[in-house]
């Protein structure tokens, strides 16, 4: 049975703050970390704002993207992030309830740090392509935190993108899926504890890129296809760097990787990353176009994919807006102090 | 707020559902169980168009205990395209878009959470269209 | 229907924050004080208007707690809510048992104790006067939808927030003057404008206060009343009250308020009386830009000229339509339930010739305006002297 996307949306939210400003405020060079990490500007959630209701917006657009879709017949929904607003209770029923979905549907939270989103996608198409559901739903979203004046702070921002799979009008077929995971301690965060912890370098050559490399690597032999079969790559982009050069250490042209590469203005969204660049890649992917999909989460393991876009992705692209229009489009700028009192760093005394 | 009640305005909150009168086709967001104007008690449920435009407007300074991270922060009467009438927040806003005559769209966002521990309560906020 | 009037007021003596007394004790002074001027010695009926006991003090139960206390058990004693409007709505209440027959003499009090709880909690028991659930849940607060109604109506009719300012200033000018009031200071049109926005565009000087405070009256049939009273009788010529939806998003003008129109209506036509034919009013400015939409209201200027009349000093005591001699509840002070009632013992001291510095000249018809909420109840009554 051919599986694939019938729908895809996405959802920003309007704030930023730039390098520069967080850079001010801690005394560190600004130039030195926008070269480093080649990153701008992130999106910052406004209070009223988490992985919840960008779940919620990112779906609203998934489906005026399918509009055949009756949400009723919606059997799995699953959200990836590592900031659900509740530690017990999941994010996915509060967006079944809001879409319409419930009751007969199956929800579960998925956790593995900057990869939820994507094992969401891979277990929602898997339950389609084993034809025990209609419809599937996978999204991936965050709301991180980088703790403040450490390096993440000029990268963790937020975002969602929603992807309905199911098996009749396919916008993108999934060809091929690969998962590569060992147990990594390149970074994590304990119960209670606000921001996570990072292992310094060891997040790269044996975290990020063995990982990345070794999922990519495994689906290419598997589906027998090279990086220039491809037209877009999208990798995890957890800052500028990281995505350039795993795809040039595997293959890929940065042509290829730059269309679904948003995190120079849009920072580090976790598990919203490689999900939002492959909704930006479909907001501009032509039929017949091939590409590759390959997540990272810290922990440590890759989920990779191979899809194949179709002749309806014509037919959806415009019906919901677009993600570099909602990146672009008429941002709201913060000074850090607004910052720090939307993303609770700081919190009105309690008397 | 107790969590039935929250649970019990998920229709109106999450997927803003009206019930429109089956005699005189008035639309009643949140629903009612007998018409005011026709007197009428019966009603088919329809989902409201989430875009409409504000009729007026204020922002709110000294906030209700819940909201006091919040201010300041808007609040608009916004008259739906659809007819009903709500009191909402109104966010994402820039300057020259606080104005009688905007046109805005209802967006799923967080409303207040009851402290630290108890639950989150989310609804409908406008932004500008 | 018999005819009803009132042959006793009374007030606890000041107003405020009145740390050393309950709420009990404050109904009581001021019970006691109208049952003194009216030079009874018992009750049949009594009714206790208070909008919220139970959240700024704890207790229920209210109407009895009070027969207790005035020492009136075993008499049926009624609490009357309606919001900001309890206190008027219990006179109406009392006005009907004595104009059925029922009983001859109905003591009708109100009362708030508000400064036991926090700022907080006070507002969150105010805010029980709008729609809880489809308004204040948004985190607008009883100002902001005030301030929401000033929005519509300066874009309607062009009032300006200098014309919000000069109620307050004319209602402290008479406050001045009253020496129960809570803050009797003199304020300027400046003073208003430069103290915080609370929800824009209104500022905290264009709000009433949190207070303590209780009134009361004695009511009796008509017939009886020159015989019984101590004091000049006043006779109720009207008493009306009208609904209005709960929110204020449903209102069918965001600028007026049409409770208060239907009520005065109804009032003009029960009294044979019009506008122009009373002397004073004491109108429910829990706002300034409530005293503004209360008088086009009532038809005391055309729609949308409230704002001029006031800054043309129209209002003021001595001008042709006296508004809140008592400083209204600007400078007298907004105890909710009391409210009502206080508006009642204005007009009949007024009507009485016994208001002092703030008398209106020659007075003899006044009207009370009292609201609910952002107008989903209002109450209406007309006096005259017998």
């Amino acid at each position: 049975m051919t599986v694939g996307i019938v729908g895809y949306g996405a959802c920003l939210p309007r704030h930023r703050i730039k390098v520069e400003e967080i850079a001010k405020v801690w005394g560190a060079d600004a130039p030195s970390y926008k070269k480093g990490l080649e990153l701008r500007e992130k999106s910052v959630p406004a209070p009223d704002q988490d992985v919840i209701t960008l779940s919620v917006e990112a779906a609203r657009n998934a489906l005026a993207r399918a509009p055949m879709v009756d949400p009723q017949e919606i059997g799995a929904i699953y959200i990836g992030s590592e900031s659900h607003p509740y530690a017990v209770k999941p994010s996915g029923t509060t967006l079944a309830e809001a879409i319409g979905a419930t009751p007969n549907c199956h929800v579960a939270d998925f956790e593995f740090a900057c990869k939820a989103g994507s094992e969401g996608m891979f277990v929602a198409h898997g339950l389609v392509k084993a034809g025990l559901i209609k419809y599937g739903m996978g999204i991936g979203a965050d709301t991180s935190q980088g703790a403040p004046g450490d390096a993440l702070e000029y990268s963790a921002s937020a975002g969602a993108a929603a992807f309905i799979f199911g098996a009749d009008n396919v916008i993108a077929t999934i060809d091929h899926t690969h998962s590569y995971m060992t147990d990594t301690p390149d970074f994590w965060r304990r119960e209670g504890m606000n921001y996570p912890q990072h292992a310094g370098r060891f997040t790269g050559e044996p975290a990020y890129f063995k990982h990345t490399l070794g999922a990519t690597q495994a689906i290419l032999q598997k589906s027998g296809m090279k990086p220039k079969d491809f037209a877009f790559a999208v990798f995890h982009q957890p800052n500028g760097k990281f995505p350039m050069r795993a795809g040039k250490m595997l293959g890929f042209s940065r042509e290829q990787i730059e269309v679904g590469w948003l995190v120079p203005t849009l920072g580090n969204t976790y598990s919203g990353a490689s999900p939002l660049g492959l909704s930006a890649v479909l907001d501009v992917a032509k039929p017949g176009d091939k590409i590759m999909m390959c997540s990272y989460g810290s922990g440590s393991g890759s989920d990779a994919f191979i899809y194949t876009v179709t002749e309806r992705i014509k037919q959806v692209q415009d019906l919901a807006p677009k993600t570099r229009w909602m990146l672009e489009h008429d941002p709201i700028y913060l000074e850090y102090g607004e910052y720090a009192k939307f993303r609770h760093k700081i919190l009105k005394a309690e008397l | 707020m107790p969590t039935a009640r929250a649970w019990r305005e998920y229709p109106q909150r999450y997927r803003y559902e009206a019930a429109v009168c089956a005699k005189c086709g008035k639309w009643f967001f949140p629903p009612r169980l007998v018409c005011d104007a026709c007197g009428h008690r019966e009603f088919e449920t329809k989902t409201m168009k989430r875009t409409g435009k504000i009729l007026t407007h204020t922002v709110i300074r000294v906030p209700p205990a819940p909201f006091k991270d919040q201010a300041p922060f808007a609040v608009a009467v916004v008259e739906m395209d659809d007819g009903p009438r709500i009191t909402t927040q109104y966010v994402d806003w820039k300057e020259g878009q606080l104005l009688i005559g905007q046109k805005v769209r209802l967006e799923f966002r967080k409303i207040y959470t009851d402290g630290h521990a108890g639950t989150i309560q989310y609804g409908y906020k406008a932004v500008p269209a | 229907m018999r005819d009803v009037a009132i042959i006793g007021v009374g007030m606890n003596k000041k107003w405020g924050e009145l740390w050393e007394m309950s709420m009990r004790d404050i109904f009581v002074e001021a019970a006691l004080d109208a049952i003194d001027n009216a030079g009874v010695d018992h009750v049949d009926s009594m009714y206790v208007g208070c909008m919220s006991g139970g959240l700024f003090t704890g207790q229920e139960h209210i109407g009895a707690l009070m027969a207790d206390y005035l020492g009136q058990c075993p008499v049926p004693a009624t609490r009357v809510e309606s919001a900001c409007a309890s206190g008027g709505a219990a006179v109406r209440a009392g006005f009907m048992e004595v104009a059925s027959g029922m009983s001859d003499i109905v003591l009708v009090g109100g009362v708030e104790k508000m400064n036991d709880v926090s700022g907080d909690d006070a507002t969150y028991a105010l805010a029980t006067a709008s729609d809880q659930e489809w308004e204040a849940f948004s985190g607008v607060t009883f100002p902001g939808l005030y301030a929401m109604m000033a929005v519509a109506h300066m874009h309607s009719y062009g009032t300006t927030i200098e014309q919000l300012a000069a109620v307050a200033v004319k209602n402290h000018a008479n406050g001045s003057k009253n020496p129960r009031a809570q803050f009797p200071m003199k304020i300027t049109v400046d003073t208003v404008l430069s103290s915080v926005l609370v929800a824009d565009p209104l500022h905290i000087l264009d709000c009433s206060p949190i207070t303590d405070g209780a009134a009361a009256v004695i009511l009796c049939p008509a017939d009886r009343a020159k015989q019984l009273a101590k004091n000049a009788p006043v006779q109720i010529l009207a008493s009306t009250q009208a609904s209005d939806t709960i929110a204020y998003h449903s209102r069918a003008d965001l600028t007026a308020i049409e409770s208060t129109a239907k009520a005065a209506a109804a009032a003009y036509k029960m009294s044979g009386k019009r506008p122009d034919q009373i002397d004073l009013f004491e109108v429910h400015d829990c706002f300034t830009i409530a005293e503004i939409m209360v008088m086009e209201a009532l038809g005391l200027v055309e729609k949308g000229k409230g704002g001029p009349a006031v800054e043309a000093g129209e209002t003021a005591i001595g001008a042709s339509i006296p508004i809140n001699a008592s400083g209204g509840l600007k400078s007298k002070g907004h105890p909710v339930g009391a409210t009502g009632v206080a508006q009642i013992v204005e007009v009949v001291e007024q009507l009485r010739g016994a208001s002092g510095e703030r008398q209106v000249a020659g007075a003899r018809v006044g009207l009370t305006q009292n609201m609910g909420g952002t107008g989903a109840s209002s109450v209406v009554h007309i006096l005259e002297v017998m």
